[in-house]
């Protein structure tokens, strides 16, 4: 049976996941119309892995993102001002125009920051755990990643380490099918990524990720359980990427049909029928709420556009704290 | 008085000892550190001193490094050890990629109070894998100060200030200096980054070392006085920031210099000194800058063999007495 969820709880997750969704596709626009230099990964069919998780997780407890990582720092309670800057490389950016769509962070909302490297985040987020742990709070440190990260040696450390020492960690995979070009299936020599947590002893745990109440359900679970002291979870949230690893990806790797039969499982179409059977969500809701998050959007973009370019000379701040 | 001498090892000790005692925040990561103090006893009754505090891990190096980087993130201020220097490059990800960028990267928001604590060094027939003297390698991932000390004193001033410096800073410990003993002031005693010292006066020729290419150039410099030759020696301390200050207005009195260190030629930070100081100072060398360094092939075992590919001090009398035309 799953935990309840207050009404107001369920509408706030749903409202998340259409944010993350709009400004995924915002961002696809703008790097398509050129606005946004570099690349981009978007996590556009992910959203219910984001913000289930999130939505478990108190203010002061940790994340790590990666690469695709725009709807965990949403997820988070990320500023969207602050983010398109960044995106479009201005001043005012999470950055300051030094980080870019795979390098936002805020500190302050315990975003350790999205990661450029695959497996990146896994020994940053023992830190975190490590470091809860010393200070004896009860905060509680999660770690997404991919099913490509899974082959990393540094997932393979850090589940190790966290539990033998009992972290307060979470490692949420989002198992989105494909590793850049490579399907999980030819890269990962299990099914199931979970079950890679047996070799170490921890609980593994594979869910629909699609479903955003079985993921905060499994999430809920698995917090509780290392805000409790009784260490890590390996949570798998079987999804799937819908756009290519890069905006501009000729994905030639799948079929156009293999797409289109995901694309019926949409995470937030699923919720919002789950919301309207219960009668939590209406049509007029509905379109109050997508104008709101819009217009949100709207502004946020605005914000971006009309800040200041970094001075070029502002490549040089930043290194030391005493140079 | 006399000042107490003390080995570099105790030194070590002395300083964190020194610095967990007033920072409840510092820990010490790494493989074998509780059983023995670590390999080389350099953490000899902290474990026992500061319990918890001193945090044996398992064989994995990205972790460890890490494990220091998430928790200097998160209000902590860890001392990674590395085991051997030789081992970063199983951590190169988490040294390069991560913590000498995170604060950049992400525009200023956070500090990293990280020391990666690496003993390098060869002269022990520890063979290619546990001998090298890396330190060039992190003068080029901007993010990081680099120090790499010589004397007792240095060792503990300097492991004091890495500790409470905001930044992070990667300390190359020679393991052949552990038992190498010297005057040390017994507590606080700071010596601060990016500062050199002129350990020897001298108007002829200015030697620019560090490390063990330290007590190699003292030893040159006295076999020098000999022959007439009075060299400055400076021990650059740290690499990074360097005390190009120190460098320049020894080099403006003695117009000549010669860089000394273990590490192998080409690439070393040798070149990095040797290209500053002839763009910055060329009107002041009556000789071209040289620079004493072992052998570009990996640190053989045989001592017979590794004795060979390292620099010695008959190296720095003959690159001495060629920018001296003596």
């Amino acid at each position: 049976m799953k935990s309840s969820v207050s009404t107001r709880e369920m509408r706030r997750l749903y409202r998340t996941m259409v944010t993350i969704r709009k400004f995924e596709t915002l961002a696809g626009e703008l790097f398509a119309a050129g606005k946004i230099p570099g690349f981009i990964h978007l996590s556009i069919g992910q959203e219910a892995s984001s913000v289930g998780v999130c939505s478990v997780l108190r203010p002061d407890d940790y994340i790590a993102t990666t690469h695709r990582g725009h709807g965990h720092v949403i997820a988070k309670g990320g500023d969207l001002k602050k983010m398109i800057a960044e995106l479009i490389g201005r001043k005012t950016g999470y950055c300051k125009g030094k980080g870019g769509s795979m390098h936002i962070a805020d500190f302050s909302l315990g975003i350790l920051g999205a990661n450029g490297v695959v497996g990146g985040g896994f020994p940053i987020i023992i830190g975190a755990g490590l470091s809860i742990k010393l200070r004896h709070t009860d905060q509680v440190a999660v770690c997404f990643f991919g099913d490509g990260a899974s082959n990393r040696g540094t997932f393979h450390e850090a589940m190790n380490m966290a539990s033998i020492w009992k972290l307060p960690i979470l490692f949420v995979c989002e198992n989105n099918c494909y590793a850049s070009t490579t399907p999980t299936s030819y890269a990962c020599s299990v099914t199931n990524i979970a079950a890679r947590a047996a070799g170490y002893n921890i609980p593994g745990v594979t869910v629909d990720g699609n479903d955003i109440l079985a993921v905060r359900e499994a999430a809920g679970k698995a917090v509780d359980r290392a805000r409790r002291g009784e260490g890590p979870t390996l949570l798998e949230n079987k999804t799937y990427r819908r756009r290519g690893h890069f905006e501009g990806d000729p994905q030639k790797y799948r079929t156009r049909a293999e797409v289109a039969e995901w694309e019926k499982n949409d995470p937030l179409l699923r919720f919002a029928s789950v919301l309207k059977k219960k009668k939590l969500l209406t049509g007029e809701m509905e379109k109050e709420m997508q104008e709101g998050i819009a217009k949100e959007l709207k502004e946020a973009l605005a914000f971006a556009e009309q800040s200041e370019w970094p001075a070029p000379e502002e490549a040089l701040e930043d290194m030391f704290i005493n140079p | 008085m006399p000042e107490r001498m003390i080995s570099c090892a105790v030194a070590i000790c002395e300083a964190l000892t020194e610095e967990m005692a007033r920072d409840e925040a510092i820990f010490i990561i790494g493989e074998d550190l509780v059983a023995h103090g670590g390999i080389f006893g350099q953490f000899k009754g902290l474990p026992e001193r500061f319990p918890g505090r001193v945090i044996d891990s398992p064989i994995s190096e990205s972790c460890i490094v890490g494990a220091g980087l998430g928790a200097a993130l998160t209000g902590m201020r860890p001392l990674v050890d590395m085991h051997f220097a030789d081992f970063v490059t199983c951590a190169m990800d988490e040294i390069v990629n991560q913590t000498a960028k995170i604060r950049y990267m992400f525009g200023g928001q956070v500090k990293v109070p990280l020391v990666i604590w690496a003993p390098d060094g060869a002269g022990l027939s520890a063979a290619a894998h546990h001998s090298q003297s890396l330190e060039s390698w992190f003068i080029h991932a901007p993010g990081l100060k680099v120090v790499v000390p010589s004397e007792p004193a240095d060792v503990k001033g300097l492991l004091k200030a890495a500790i409470r410096d905001d930044d992070p800073v990667i300390f190359f410990q020679h393991k052949k200096l552990f038992a190498r003993e010297g005057p040390v002031p017994e507590g606080e005693h700071i010596v601060p980054l990016g500062k050199a010292a002129v350990k020897r006066p001298g108007g002829s020729v200015t030697i620019l070392t560090y490390g063990s290419g330290f007590y190699m150039s003292m030893e040159a410099a006295n076999e020098l006085a000999g022959m007439g030759i009075e060299a400055e020696v400076i021990d650059l301390r740290t690499l990074k920031p360097l005390d190009f200050e120190t460098i320049a207005d020894s080099i403006k009195k003695t117009n000549r210099a010669v860089v000394v260190h273990e590490a192998c030629l080409s690439g070393g930070f040798g070149a990095e000194v040797s290209a500053r100081i002839n763009s910055e100072l060329f009107d002041y060398l009556d000789a071209p800058v040289l620079r004493v360094a072992a052998k570009d092939v990996p640190i053989p075992f045989s001592p017979r063999l590794e004795n060979f590919v390292l620099p010695k001090v008959e190296d720095v009398i003959k690159a001495v007495r060629q920018v001296t035309y003596r």
